[in-house]
């Protein structure tokens, strides 16, 4: 029963007492073609842009905009982490469409890890924002009775946006594995063009959650008591 | 009976009958958010984007369903 489990990790070799998975090695080498990727791309900016930079302005104004409507304020600072966050989601999302590659967000370590960047800076953005006092007062908003209430919805929402990151992307493979066990090998084709739709999506929630965390957290209002449900919904235009 | 195939069933259950509300509460937003799109057109972007949001955080009642699943599948504590 065990074997086969998407749960599981495979280990690809050892550095001293540390295992590394594929995982690992994934992420490394996506996180190695991002970098090269934008470093290249990034040499020659001019004032008249070339067509190459053009699509990269693109892409960098589009994300800033994206922020810039959920939280209401400038985006500037939080451009690099979310920025990464999301073109990083999208490739690690998509390329376990190319043979050989899993992604590395179906394994549970890749999302957790994530989410943990995101639970740490919005307590960063939150506490640079507004003081360490303010930041803290601001758990015991509207009421003090609220205050053990924020604190769990801090965690929940954390552990959600690990859970949902890890579900989908490891379901859809695990099902893209089940139904060519069964039927064969073009089958699943149509499976993973809904898995790419499915990738984007996620990479794309994340980026919004991330982005109304750490907007709650660096703005005035009080944190929603289960995980901010209420404040994606109404970004005053 | 085994409690391997205590979790067997038990995790059928659990997908099967964590899906149902999760399943009437996506159809019910999106729903909504056609009719309010229909309505204001203009609003098209904001209303869209709301709604994903919304809808992941529908899904995740079912995607709980599915971790449980799994672990009484995969990871069982009692198995």
């Amino acid at each position: 029963m065990t074997q086969g489990s998407p749960l599981a990790t495979t280990i690809v070799f050892h550095v001293g007492p540390l295992l590394v998975t594929r995982a690992v090695v994934t992420t490394w080498g996506i996180m190695t073609v991002l970098a090269a990727g934008s470093w290249l791309s990034t040499r020659y900016l001019r004032p008249e842009p070339s067509r190459r930079q053009a699509i990269l302005e693109l892409v960098v104004t589009g994300i800033e905009g994206q922020i810039e409507e959920v939280v209401c304020r400038d985006a500037r600072p939080l451009l690099p982490l979310l920025g990464t966050l999301f073109i990083f989601l999208l490739t690690a999302n998509i390329c376990g469409v190319v043979p050989g590659i899993q992604a590395p967000t179906g394994k549970i370590e890749t999302p957790a890890a994530l989410a943990l960047i995101v639970f740490l800076s919005v307590h960063w953005f939150g506490v640079r924002a507004r003081g360490l006092l303010g930041y803290l007062g601001s758990f015991a908003q509207p009421k003090l009775i609220m205050l053990p209430l924020n604190v769990l919805s801090e965690i929940t929402r954390t552990f959600s946006l690990m859970v949902r990151l890890f579900g989908n992307i490891m379901s859809g493979e695990f099902l893209i594995a089940l139904v060519l066990a069964l039927a064969g090998v073009l089958v699943p084709i149509p499976l993973m063009a809904l898995e790419i739709l499915v990738g984007v999506v996620q990479a794309y929630i994340f980026f919004v959650l991330a982005t109304v965390f750490i907007g709650a957290a660096v703005g005035g209002e009080s944190n929603e008591p289960d995980g901010a449900v209420a404040s994606p919904a109404t970004p005053v235009e | 009976m085994d409690a391997k195939v205590i979790s067997i069933i038990a995790a059928a259950v659990a997908v099967s009958i964590g899906s149902i509300g999760p399943a009437l509460g996506e159809g019910r937003s999106v729903a909504a958010a056609m009719d309010a799109i229909a309505r204001q057109p203009e609003a098209a972007g904001t209303i869209s984007r709301t709604l994903f949001v919304g809808l992941a955080m529908i899904e995740t009642m079912a995607i709980y369903c599915l971790v449980i699943a799994l672990i009484l599948l995969f990871a069982n504590p009692f198995a």
